[in-house]
């Protein structure tokens, strides 16, 4: 048995399927590029870090 | 199964291509609520990250796209008779009408929460709301019930720029309010000159537009009545400190030629309008294109000109 040329209804599914996964892959990579723009907007946050870091406190506090 | 069974043409049984599902959320509807959001959101007097500003623009855009979506499900059975929107996804068979109103439900929540976490909470319930007011209150309750169908519905359209307005400030004020006026009273006799001219389609669909229900007479007359009234908004927001010399020059331009295009509208009569194929009423619906997208331009080009500093007087 060979493979013939695909059905045209087949194309029509695959471009569909194709598309799905480009939209997917962009979704994704618009959440991480809004995750990153929301995280840095203000400013450095390593002050929040759980780790004790003195140096980062203001003095007087 | 062999392949034998595949050999016949393909039936228009929702099996369309991506560009059908596409199709759905009406692009051209989008690209006009591209451009008013984006200027919405840019001449505000707040800057926004650039990314953050995409994804509202992106958000507010599929939410507009959603409720076309919601849109042709529900208008399918009158979209199968227009000529002017028989070729639509649904009605042409290539997509399932249960398909377009998952779309637009999945989109229309996607949106919203999305421009939430994006922006505030304010513009995601504009949004919201402005989806709900497309899908329910125009298509599902106005278009079939009231010749102000287009009146009233025209708000639909009309909130996005006041969405980018409020997804980089956070809160609604006059010059919001006044560029969500000016689409809102566009509105009107934008959809009533097309009308006038593609008039059988709406009443064969038994959609009552003015010039079904009240004639045609009446319909010019709200025309010219409803351009009179844009004209002082157009001109009002001159007055905003989003706009200035530039702004006010065009509107000022644009609105005498819209005004002369509806009184000539209006002291036509049927058989002088049929005589030339009604060239003075698609002459006006073609301007009326123009007159928003310059409007709007102008103010985005002055907010640009005036935050590179390069332009002082605008505010």
């Amino acid at each position: 048995m060979s493979f013939g040329k695909d059905h045209e209804l087949h194309e029509r599914r695959a471009g569909r399927n194709f598309g799905v996964a480009g939209l997917l892959v962009g979704f994704a990579a618009i959440v991480f590029g809004l995750t990153v723009a929301k995280v840095t907007e203000d400013g450095p946050v390593e002050g929040f870090d759980h780790v004790a870091r003195p140096a980062l406190v203001e003095r007087g506090e | 199964m062999s392949d034998a069974s595949f050999d016949r043409p393909a039936p228009l049984s929702g099996e369309g291509n991506f560009g059908d599902y596409f199709a759905l959320l009406k692009p051209r509807v989008m690209s006009l609520v591209v451009f008013t959001a984006l200027v919405g959101l840019l001449i505000a007097p707040v800057s926004v990250h650039p990314i953050v500003g995409f994804c509202a623009i992106l958000f507010i855009a599929i939410g507009a796209g959603a409720s076309g979506a919601l849109n042709m499900w529900w208008d399918a059975d009158i979209d199968v008779i227009m000529k002017r929107t028989a070729r639509r996804p649904v009605p042409a068979g290539k997509v399932q009408a249960g398909e377009a109103l998952a779309l637009g439900l999945g989109l229309s929540g996607l949106s919203v929460v999305m421009l939430a976490l994006a922006t505030n909470l304010l513009a995601a319930a504009l949004l919201a709301f402005t989806i709900f007011f497309y899908a329910v209150v125009y298509s599902m309750w106005l278009k079939r019930s009231t010749p102000q169908n287009i009146v009233i519905g025209g708000a639909a359209g009309a909130f996005p720029p006041m969405i980018g307005w409020v997804a980089a400030t956070g809160s609604i004020s006059l010059e919001a309010v006044l560029m969500f006026a000016l689409i809102f009273m566009w509105t009107p006799p934008h959809f009533w000159a097309l009308a006038l001219f593609m008039k059988a389609d709406y009443h064969d669909a038994g959609v009552p537009m003015l010039t079904v229900t009240h004639g045609r007479k009446v319909t010019r007359t709200h025309i010219l009545v409803y351009t009179i009234l844009l004209a002082p908004v157009a001109l009002g927001l001159a007055l905003t400190p989003v706009a200035g010399p530039l702004y006010l020059a065009t509107a000022l331009v644009l609105n005498a030629i819209f005004l002369k295009g509806a009184v000539d509208i209006w002291r036509r009569d049927e058989i002088t309008a049929e005589a030339d194929n009604y060239a003075t009423e698609k002459k006006f619906f073609k301007f009326s294109l123009l007159y928003l997208a310059l409007h709007f331009g102008a103010l985005l080009v002055e907010g640009i000109l005036t935050r590179s500093g390069l332009w002082t007087m605008g505010g």
